[in-house]
Parts: C-alpha cells; structure tokens; sequence
C-alpha cells in the first residue's frame, strides 16, 4: 500500500520486528525474551527516555513499536537491544522488517487480526497483543499515541472478525471435530467423550473439546495402566479395551487412535446398542491410520463417523475459504489505517485551534475588563454585554475554524495550518498547547 | 355498508398488500441466509411481524364482508392457515432463536398465500345448519395445530438438509447456515407436540360441531377420515417419540411426509 505519513505533532511511528515468514527460527530464538516483559521493557524505557512504545513477543513473532521525533541515537539503541549482539547488521536487514507511520499502523492491524498469523484467522494473536499492551501500559511505557493506537488496533481485530468469516471454521484437525461435534449436538457441556488408544493426536481432540467444556472423558486403552494416567490428566475416568461396547451405550463421541491392525468397533456392535440408546446420536472419529471404525458405521440412524482423511478434507476446505475472507479483511484494514491516519493528522491541526479559541477569549476577557468597570450596569446587562463579546468572537471564529477543519483531512499539508497562524499572529504560543493529544475517540 | 363494490376492493387491496409484504420479507430472509448480514434479518423480522399484522386486517376484513369467520373456502382457510403459521412461528420466536429458520418458515408462509391467491376469491354464503360458534373454534384449533406443524415440517426440511451434508462429509452451504442437528429435532419435538395437542381440540370441537349440526359426533365423510388418518399419522410420531426415542432422519421424513398428507387433505377437502 502506499506509504502515507502519519505525523502526531511532529512525532512518526516506527514498527520493528521479525516473524516467522521474514526469519528463520535460529534467528527468532536468539532473539525471544527469555525473561519476560517486565525486565525488557524496564532496559527499554531507560534506552527510550520519555519516548512511546511496545513490546510484542511471541513464538511466532518479536515486534517493537515507537514513537519518536526523529531521535536517531535512541532509535539505533532501540534495535540493537531489540536484535543483541548475537545479530550482526547484514543478518538483521536481511531478516527484519522495518514499517514507518502507516505501514507500521497498517502491520499492526493485520498482526492484530491475525492475517499475518501462521494460521490466518486464528483467535489467539489478539489476546498475546492485549497482554503486551498490558504489561506496556502497566510500565508507562506508552503515551497517547500509542494508547489509542493500540486500542484501535483491538476494535479492528473485533470488526474484521465479525464483518468476515476469517475466523469461523476450523482449520485444524481437532477444531474440525470439534466444530462437527457442535453441530450434530448443539451444547457439550452435558456430553461424554470416550478416547480409545492414546495417541497424540486423539489427546489433542480430547484437550480441545475439554477446552470446549465437555461434561465428561473415558480413556480406554490396551494397558490399563496408561488408561488410568491419561484419564487422571483429564480428569475422567478409566477403562479396559474388553467394556468398550457397554462404554460406547453410555458416550456421545468416541475418538479412536490405536495401533490395532484391524477394526475394533464393528458397525454389528453398534446397531443394538442405539435401541437401548434411545437413538441418541453417537458421533465417532477415527484418527487411527489403518482404521480401527468400522466405515459401515456410518449407513446406521444417528451415527457419524469420520475418518483422518475426512477431517483433512474439512479443515482444507475451511483454509481456502478463509484465504478468500482474508482479502476482504485487508481491504477494511486499510480503510481503518487511513482513518487513523486522518485522525493522526488532524491532530497536527488541534494546538492550533485551540491557539485560536484561547486568544480569542484572551481578547475578549481583556477588552471586558477593561471597560466594565467604566459603565454602571446592573448584573443582567452585564452578562449581556459579556455574552455580546463572546458571540461576536464565536462568529468571528466560525470560518477560520471551518477552514481548519476541512484541510485537516490532508495529512502533511502544513502550509495551509502555517497559513492561519500567521495570519491570527499565534506564532508564540506554539509551545505548551501540543500535549492535548488526545482527540477525538 | 360492508357489501359495497368500495369494500370489495378494500379486501382486494389488504390481501395484495399481504402478498406483497410477505414477498419482501421472505426476500430479505434469502438475503440474509445468502449473504449472512444481520441487517438484512433485522428487517426480514420486521417485514414478517408487518405481514402477520396486514394478515390479520385481511381476515377481519374478510370476516365483516361475508358475516361469519372467513374458513370456509379454499382461499379463506389457506389464508387461515398462512395466518396461524405465522402467529406459530412469531410465538415461537419470542421464546427461542433458531439460526435461519424463519427463512424457511416465511417461504412457506409465501408458497402458502400464493397457493391462496390462485384461488377462488368469491363469497360463497354458508349453509344454515352450520352457522355455529363451534365453526370459528373448531377451524381456529386445527389451524393452529397446522400452523405448528408447517413449523415442524421446516425444521423437519432443515434437518434432513444437514444430517445429508454431515453423513456425506461434503460440508458446505447448509453447514455453515444451519444450527444444530439437536437444536433441529428439539424443534421437530416441541412443535409436534404443540401442534398434536391442537390437532386434538381440533378434533373434539370438530365432532361437537358436527353433532350440534347433523345430530351425529362422526359420519365418516370424507373430510372426517382425512381428519382422523392426519390425526393418526401425528399420534404414531408422537408415540414413537415418548416410548422408543424416535428422532432423527426417520422422524424428519416422517415429519414432513405427514405435513405433505396435511396439504393434500385441505386440497382435496375443501374444493
């Protein structure tokens, strides 16, 4: 996109960093922050001075965003903290990546929303944003610019993932099983799950639909002994291979991984049992590679059964869908980066029309002093009077405000606001107003 | 004062209005069941509740036009029957939300006012003997009992919808807009048994009538066995419900095949 340049009163945004697309992961874990936030950002903030900024580390991702004011020696300290000394220059401009004012804003929306994710859409990303920020703010680290920054950065990340389904499917084997398993059974809370054969993969489906809130894991296995362990990670019971058909009257899912040569739940087994069932459904899942479930399980009344290679193929259809909501979010990315950028620029304008007002006031006030203690006036006239300047000076004002305003919406055109202080003579004051950053939200 | 041409054309007019509303509502439901936009729903409900409103003018209107409860003819009772389906789903969806089911719903409520609209729109006077009250009680029961079970059957459509797509594995338009499977049959449960619980006055008050109008409770007429085979279809779901835990395709397709005989019976009945 093109580069614009978002200037808060003189101040440009610089966005540092590395990801798993730009670098390797020898490069990323030299960098990662072995000790946490806290002690990164207290040598920061000594580095920085009074300058805005934070600190986002992931796996995936270490990323530093400032704010200065064209203060080259802290900005070069800034990233040789951030890159060390394990790095050398060549290293760092072939692997990093450096954003300036709205690229940097544009990057930081779509870290935000998880299009730069290495699962795109995945939900995580944004809460790691929010506890950086946390531990940010909690230093003083950020000012201003950045608060608001980043707050927009989160209604961003909630917009892109209402208005588009970037986030709606799954996209991994254990989410597609357990999206599957809301469909055909609404609430889980009230479900039981029974694992057969401990595999890591069918461990995984259990920990998400436990993470999901099911009511309840049975664990059967070949040893009883792992059955009985992995049942007391999850909380739940445990079983022998030999009651798996009385379980299977019992559960709703059954996640199936073993090792077994060939089928060990066959679609006979099944059928009576759904009678004394009440036809509740049954929902199976069978990760094992050969198959352990019996592929006519499917032909019965209330019973789903999916394979490895089924669950592959939903979570292949979910990443291409995604891949098309994905350009639908990058382009209200961009929309949003330019509202940003608008209102960054029209910032440059608000010492200015404060200048105004103020002085007007100044006038008036001073021209009131003077001349009301001359005229004997009841206290009605007198706020009349008072009243008579200050609408004089309003309308006075009306226009030039009007016209400040409207230009406000190019960013970096100063001639024009140059233009109006000299004009109003508010040349002096220019100090002293510029901290009032905090527009309008 | 209600007989004038002037009056006539105030019906007409109240029952286009009713088809044109309806037509709108039912276009912003597909809008929102395509594109998934929630401003969409919101106005489709709007258009919805609007339609049931003009709905009710239309019946009134019709009511003061030929002096006793408009369920008499073909028209009168389809529009009846549109009329109960959506005070049904209204009430239902006062209660409960169930992902994209009133755009099957106001499709239905559609079909059915078109269905009515090619009908006959003349007034046809009543047979004395059959002037009661037990006509308005009696049609207003088992109407009800039809609006709850046109529900049913959309629920019943919804779910073989996207038990096919989970059983194939081919997951795709109906997956991502449709809610639960369970939530689905649920739905099936309540309206049947909403539905068979009017569907019975329906049949008590229908035998009162019957006895306060040609002396006899029953006379096997056509209408009657219709009547009682409709009955006996809904009772056989209900008792496979309660007793073995029937649900599923089966009761679906059962649902919606009893909902088919429902349609055939008003069709073959009152013309």
């Amino acid at each position: 996109m093109q580069r614009n340049t978002c200037m808060i009163a003189g101040r440009s945004l610089t966005l540092l960093g590395v990801n798993h697309k730009s670098t390797p992961v020898e490069i990323r874990e030299r960098m990662a922050l072995t000790a946490g936030y806290e002690e990164a950002l207290c040598q920061l903030k000594q580095i920085a001075g009074g300058l805005e900024f934070y600190l986002l580390s992931t796996c995936n991702r270490v990323e530093l965003l400032f704010a200065s004011q064209g203060e080259e020696e802290i900005e070069r300290q800034m990233i040789h903290f951030l890159f060390g000394d394990a790095i050398n220059e060549t290293e760092r401009l072939r692997y990093s990546y450096c954003y300036r004012d709205g690229e940097a804003v544009n990057h930081l929306f779509q870290v935000a929303a998880s299009l730069d994710s290495l699962v795109v859409g995945e939900a995580q990303i944004l809460g790691q944003i929010k506890e950086a920020y946390r531990f940010a703010a909690a230093h003083r680290c950020t000012g201003p610019l950045l608060n608001k920054l980043l707050h927009k950065a989160f209604s961003v990340a909630k917009r892109v993932r209402s208005e588009t389904g970037i986030g709606s499917s799954a996209v991994s084997i254990s989410s597609a099983a357990v999206e599957l398993a809301r469909k055909i059974f609404g609430r889980l809370d009230d479900k039981k799950v029974l694992l057969i054969g401990a595999g890591e993969m069918a461990e995984l489906a259990a920990e998400h639909l436990l993470g999901q809130g099911i009511g309840e894991v049975v664990v059967a296995n070949r040893t009883l002994s792992r059955a009985v362990e992995l049942a007391r990670r999850f909380r739940g019971q445990a079983c022998s291979l030999e009651e798996l058909t009385m379980r299977i009257e019992q559960v709703d899912i059954v996640i199936s991984s073993t090792g077994a040569a060939d089928l060990i739940i066959r679609s006979e087994d099944v059928r009576p049992l759904m009678r004394s069932r009440r036809n509740r459904p049954l929902f199976f899942i069978d990760i094992a590679v050969p198959r352990d479930l019996d592929p006519a399980l499917n032909d019965i009344d209330n019973v789903f059964l999916y394979d490895i290679d089924d669950l592959s193929q939903v979570v292949e259809g979910n990443r291409a869908e995604r891949e098309k909501e994905a350009i639908k979010a990058r382009r209200l990315i961009d929309e949003e980066t330019l509202k940003f950028c608008r209102w960054q620029a029209g910032l440059a304008v608000t010492p200015t029309i404060a200048a105004l007002r103020r002085k007007a006031d100044d006038i008036c006030r001073r021209e009131l002093d003077r001349t009301l203690p001359k005229l004997q006036l009841s206290e009605a006239d007198r706020q009349k009077v008072e009243k008579l300047a200050q609408a004089i000076s309003a309308k006075m004002l009306h226009d030039p405000l009007l016209f400040l305003k409207s230009e406000s919406c190019r960013p970096g055109d100063d001639t024009k606001i140059d233009m109006v202080r000299t004009v109003f003579g508010l040349q002096d004051d220019n100090e002293g107003t510029g901290n009032s950053n905090d527009g309008p939200t | 004062m209600f007989q004038q041409p002037l009056f006539h054309q105030l019906n007409l007019f109240l029952f286009l209005c009713v088809l044109a509303i309806t037509l709108a509502a039912s276009l912003c439901y597909l809008a929102f069941f395509v594109g998934q936009r929630n401003r969409a729903r919101d106005w489709a409900r709007r258009l919805l509740f609007a339609s049931w409103i003009t709905q009710t003018l239309y019946i009134v209107s019709r009511y003061l036009l030929i002096g006793n409860t408009p369920v008499t003819t073909y028209h009168e009772t389809v529009v009846f029957f549109a009329w109960a389906t959506t005070a049904a789903y209204l009430s239902f969806r006062w209660r409960y939300t169930v992902k994209n089911f009133g755009t099957f719903v106001s499709l239905l409520i559609f079909a059915l006012l078109v269905a009515a609209s090619f009908a006959s729109r003349e007034v046809i006077p009543l047979e004395p003997p059959l002037r009661s009250w037990w006509l308005p009680v009696h049609a207003g029961f088992s109407l009800i009992a039809y609006g709850f079970l046109g529900l049913a059957f959309c629920g019943g459509l919804m779910y073989l919808l996207l038990e096919r797509e989970l059983k194939s594995r081919r997951l795709g338009y109906f997956f991502n807009r449709l809610p639960s499977l369970d939530a689905l049959d649920q739905l099936n449960s309540h309206c049947l048994t909403i539905g068979f619980v009017f569907l019975c006055l329906g049949m008590i008050s229908g035998s009162f009538w019957s006895k306060q109008a040609w002396g006899t409770y029953w006379r096997w007429n056509p209408k009657e066995v219709c009547s009682l085979v409709i009955w006996l279809v809904f009772l056989a779901q209900i008792h496979l419900r309660f007793t073995v835990g029937w649900r599923g395709r089966r009761a679906a397709y059962m649902m919606v095949a009893g909902f088919i005989v429902v349609i055939l019976t008003l069709w073959r009945v009152t013309t």
